[in-house]
């Protein structure tokens, strides 16, 4: 077991845990934070993307442990004081979700692009999101919706 | 008022699905839960000689091991096939016995044998591994075409064969085939595909020792009719005692229609070991245990004539169940297959023969579209081979032999209530710029590049209910949509569906239907679902049929509630019912222009004879409240039609088939949220694009699966796909009083054929099966190389 101290969504938090807790059962477990969510097991499908430290990465291959100290933010985090995010708005606006499960992953995913990139072009879109997989959507409208909040930060 | 119906009106769904406040299976905890583990077979067909629990059950943590036997003692039924399907001597469907927990024999990999139950899932999962399992490993029948040939997997299924099924008329087709000038054939493969929903299974139970309710939480796309079987054919509890709740579901796509061995075997096993159970299913338990699409060997023939008539069809198909019948299993390759593989021609004679086999892999059931991609692959590559072979220019040969006149009597079953097939490829080939293309083949080619175009013109049978039909092709049960509109007395509207959204957006759909109907705005009307314990029985979403169903259930139910409330408003005004209009919400006297809100009307039905209203409103003969409900049961199936375009460059060096353009053009009817339809047929197209390009589900020849994990099985990713060019045509659906048509399944139905029938136009007419992976087009560019360097 390992004391783990993160700053989620601006809360500080401490969870003593086993070593090989992973970041995504951390926040869904321990945390209840269950809008990260867990499709694949194998760092591929992106549905646990949340931000440690400002950048994107996946939870379900993050060991808690390794990022002690950090600061976490996760798709309940996103909207401040009750106003969406504008990826959020872009994401409803353009129809950019259905059944929703993929949806926290790729959301946080797109907004560390625009962070990384202000406006980028149709394919970076797509080439970035390619680690974040999408069953219903065709990624036609979630591609909108980054163009439409890239126009909005 | 401003019709809704039609409108690109946002979801009401969103808000809690962009926040990360959606409530799926996997979700939910409950107090005192203990974790489960299924101890699954690594064989694909083996005996099982003992099953030894003990040093599991001494392991830490653990609370209860169960295995097949205790299943059996307590009788708790197996898994079932939906629909029983003849064969052509008339002879019943062989069925085998699917237990939850196999006892005596495995036949596929991942089939659960056993499950621990602990109180960690870590707890659970080393449970699970100290559970012995004696296995006597047999020869496992994996290829479905050589699955008549091999030993017998189940006893008393001869030869493997489920049946051997026949619709249409051999002797009209011989003496079709005898007249032609041409005979086209074809033999295809519909690859395997594994549906791969993005939330994995799952499934959360609680027995209440008080009342002795089990509340099931499941990943499910029919919770009414997952609690009919558990309790019906599971005997698992009697159906008032089983709550089955389908919270927020992450897409199904066919694979979340069966009840599954886990929800059987936990929901049963609360009861016994009194605790509530949590099983969420990783992602290869899914790829092993969730029910596959596809999986057909087909060889197909069209007669034609020179000047491009078409005569006769027919098909000679293998299609694949898996180990086990499932609910669907045995439909999806027959009626839901053979009547659409005439496609949108008339063609005079025709016939269907399908045998389906049992192979030990996982069960085959409906995965988006069901049959009629696998019709529609089949009759398109047939037709897109007749147009070069004839020399005649490919969407002048489908408009040759496209239907003109409505209601149109198709070849084997249907009756085609309304279309326009001429219209929707003429729309598409100008959206696409058909003419244009050689130009664009050109410029590829001056580039070493090999650019392609394929057509493909559908039509299919969605929106699965017609009772009367369904049941004479052998569905076990009727299926229409019920529905339920409650008016609370301070005039918020409850309507309930039967159908379920993992996806659809019915939250938003259903209510845009009924803000229309009673003229309140959408805010005030909340859609439930999902949970047996709110509303009436109801069937689910699968096939299409939300809306066109289910959907008009709601539309029926608010027609009544309006009725009741003239009759109600008009004693209000003191007026005949006749003299009342309702209109935009209110009911109006005609003559003296008095009015009640549907809100006021709502009020005195619940609170008659309050305020300053000394009488009852309740006219004699009806009874108080504001509450109606229906169950629709459509004349017919809807019949979505329309063609799609796809242009796509190959890279000679790499065998790289990239999806250049691609154009879509379909009739759903009358459309009621656009903004929704197109998301579904995006949705549809790249499923489809996956099948054609990318995926494919590949067993070893011991009934391993080699694609169980999504580092090999491979997801189509946002950048496999250009964006799509959507347009719409419209002829209202007459079997139902919205127009409607079925929209979930189209994209999926109409677009392998088309980016294949472009592949193989770009690789000069070579055939080549699905998936067109970079490594099958780089060895056809190849073969092209070589041929060319031969003539020159």
């Amino acid at each position: 077991m390992t004391k783990v101290t993160l700053e989620v969504n601006g809360k500080k938090v401490s969870k003593e845990v086993p070593d090989h807790t992973l970041l995504s059962v951390f926040l869904r477990d321990n945390l209840n934070l269950t809008g990260t969510h867990v499709g694949c097991d194998t760092s591929q499908c992106g549905a646990c993307v949340v931000h440690v430290n400002g950048k994107s990465i996946k939870s379900c291959s993050t060991l808690a442990t390794d990022i002690d100290g950090s600061k976490v933010t996760t798709i309940e985090g996103l909207a401040k004081k009750g106003k969406l995010h504008p990826m959020q708005e872009a994401f409803k606006k353009t129809h950019g979700l259905q059944c929703g499960f993929c949806t926290p992953g790729m959301v946080m995913s797109a907004v560390d692009l625009l962070q990384t990139k202000k406006n980028p072009t149709e394919s970076e879109i797509r080439e970035w999101l390619e680690g974040n997989i999408c069953r219903c959507t065709g990624y036609q409208n979630i591609v909108a919706a980054v163009k439409e909040a890239a126009t909005k930060m | 008022m401003a019709s809704l119906v039609g409108s690109r009106v946002e979801r009401k769904e969103d808000g809690r699905f962009i926040t990360g406040k959606g409530r799926y299976t996997a979700d939910i905890n409950i107090a005192n839960q203990t974790h489960a583990v299924f101890v699954r077979s690594p064989h694909a067909r083996a005996k099982i000689k003992g099953v030894d629990t003990t040093k599991a059950l001494k392991s830490s943590g653990v609370v209860g091991v169960l295995t097949g036997k205790e299943i059996a003692e307590d009788k708790i039924g197996g898994l079932i096939a939906g629909w029983a399907i003849r064969s052509e001597d008339g002879s019943e469907m062989k069925v085998p016995a699917n237990p939850p927990l196999a006892k005596d024999i495995a036949n596929f990999v991942g089939e659960p044998i056993a499950v621990v139950f602990a109180e960690t899932l870590d707890e659970a999962k080393e449970g699970a591994e100290k559970v012995k399992v004696d296995y006597k490993v047999l020869k496992a029948v994996v290829d479905p075409a050589e699955a008549m040939k091999s030993e017998t997997i189940h006893d008393g299924v001869e030869k493997n064969l489920c049946y051997d099924w026949l619709l249409g008329d051999r002797k009209a087709v011989d003496e079709a085939f005898a007249k032609a000038d041409k005979i086209i054939k074809v033999d295809l493969i519909n690859n395997r595909l594994v549906p791969n929903a993005m939330e994995p299974r799952a499934c959360v139970v609680d027995y209440n020792t008080a009342s002795e309710e089990i509340t099931l939480y499941t990943t499910s796309q029919n919770p009414h009719l997952s609690r009919l079987v558990m309790s019906a054919f599971g005997g698992v509890a009697p159906e008032n005692k089983l709550r089955v709740v389908a919270p927020d579901v992450g897409g199904g796509f066919g694979s979340k229609i069966n009840v599954y061995n886990e929800e059987i075997v936990c929901s049963w096993a609360s009861k016994k070991i009194e605790r509530p159970i949590k099983w969420v299913a990783e992602r290869t338990e899914s790829f092993l245990t969730d029910t596959h699409g596809r999986d057909h060997v087909t060889h197909a023939e069209l007669a034609v004539t020179n000047d491009g008539k078409f005569l006769g069809f027919k098909n000679e198909t293998i299609a694949n169940l898996g180990a086990y019948a499932r609910v669907f299993g045995t439909v999806t390759p027959t009626y839901l297959f053979g009547p659409c593989a005439t496609g949108v021609y008339v063609i005079p004679a025709a016939y269907s023969n399908v045998k389906a086999v049992y192979t030990n892999t996982a069960p085959v059931d409906a995965y988006r579209g069901a049959g009629r991609p696998e019709a529609t692959y089949t009759i398109e590559r047939l037709v897109e081979k007749a147009a070069m072979e004839l020399g005649i220019d490919r969407t002048e040969l489908r408009m040759k032999n496209f239907p003109t006149q409505f209601p149109f009597k198709q070849t084997l079953v249907h009756t085609v209530d309304s279309g326009d097939y001429v219209a929707g490829l003429e729309k598409a080939k100008q959206m696409a710029d058909y003419e244009g293309f050689e130009a664009r083949r050109k410029k590829s080619e001056a580039n070493g590049k090999l650019r392609g175009i394929g057509v493909s013109s559908y039509f299919e049978a969605c929106g699965i209910a017609p009772s009367a039909a369904v049941m004479s092709l052998g569905c076990g049960v009727g299926l229409w949509e019920s529905a339920e509109v409650r008016f609370n007395p301070t005039g918020q509207i409850s309507v309930f569906t039967g159908a379920h959204s993992h996806g659809q957006s019915h939250q938003t759909t259903f209510a845009q239907i009924a803000a229309d109907e009673l003229g309140v705005p959408m805010e005030n009307i909340d859609v439930v679902h999902g949970d047996t314990d709110k509303g009436t029985f109801g069937m689910g979403t699968y096939g299409s049929r939300s809306l066109t169903v289910g959907g008009i259930a709601i539309v029926n139910a608010c027609k009544k509630i309006v009725a009741k409330g003239k009759r109600v408003a008009a004693k209000m005004l003191e007026v005949n019912e006749d003299e009342i209009e309702f209109k935009d919400g209110e009911f109006v006297a005609l003559k003296s222009n008095k009015k009640k809100t549907i809100g006021e009307v709502a009020f005195a039905c619940y609170l008659p004879g309050q305020r300053d209203e000394m009488k009852s409103p309740i006219p004699e003969g009806d009874e108080p409240g504001l509450i109606e409900s229906s169950f629709f049961d459509p004349a017919n199936f809807s019949f979505p039609a329309g063609s799609h375009i796809c242009e796509v460059e190959i890279d000679p060096d790499t065998g790289n088939v990239k999806v250049e353009k691609y154009t879509a053009v379909d009739d759903f009817g009358r459309i009621v949220n656009p903004m929704i339809v197109e998301g579904q047929v995006h949705g549809g197209i790249a499923q489809g694009i996956g099948q054609a390009l990318h995926e494919n589900t590949q067993y070893d020849e011991t009934g391993q699966l080699m694609t169980a994990s999504y580092m090999d099985y491979t997801m189509p990713r946002a950048d496999n796909f250009p964006e799509f060019n959507l347009g719409f045509t419209c002829t209202h659906a007459t079997s139902n009083p919205l127009g409607v048509k079925g929209c979930g399944e189209a994209g999926a139905i109409a677009s392998p054929p088309t980016v294949m029938n472009a592949v193989i136009d770009a690789l000069g007419g070579q055939e080549i099966s699905m998936p067109a992976t970079a490594e099958k087009v780089w060895k056809a560019c190849k073969k092209i190389k070589k041929s060319n360097a031969k003539a020159a």
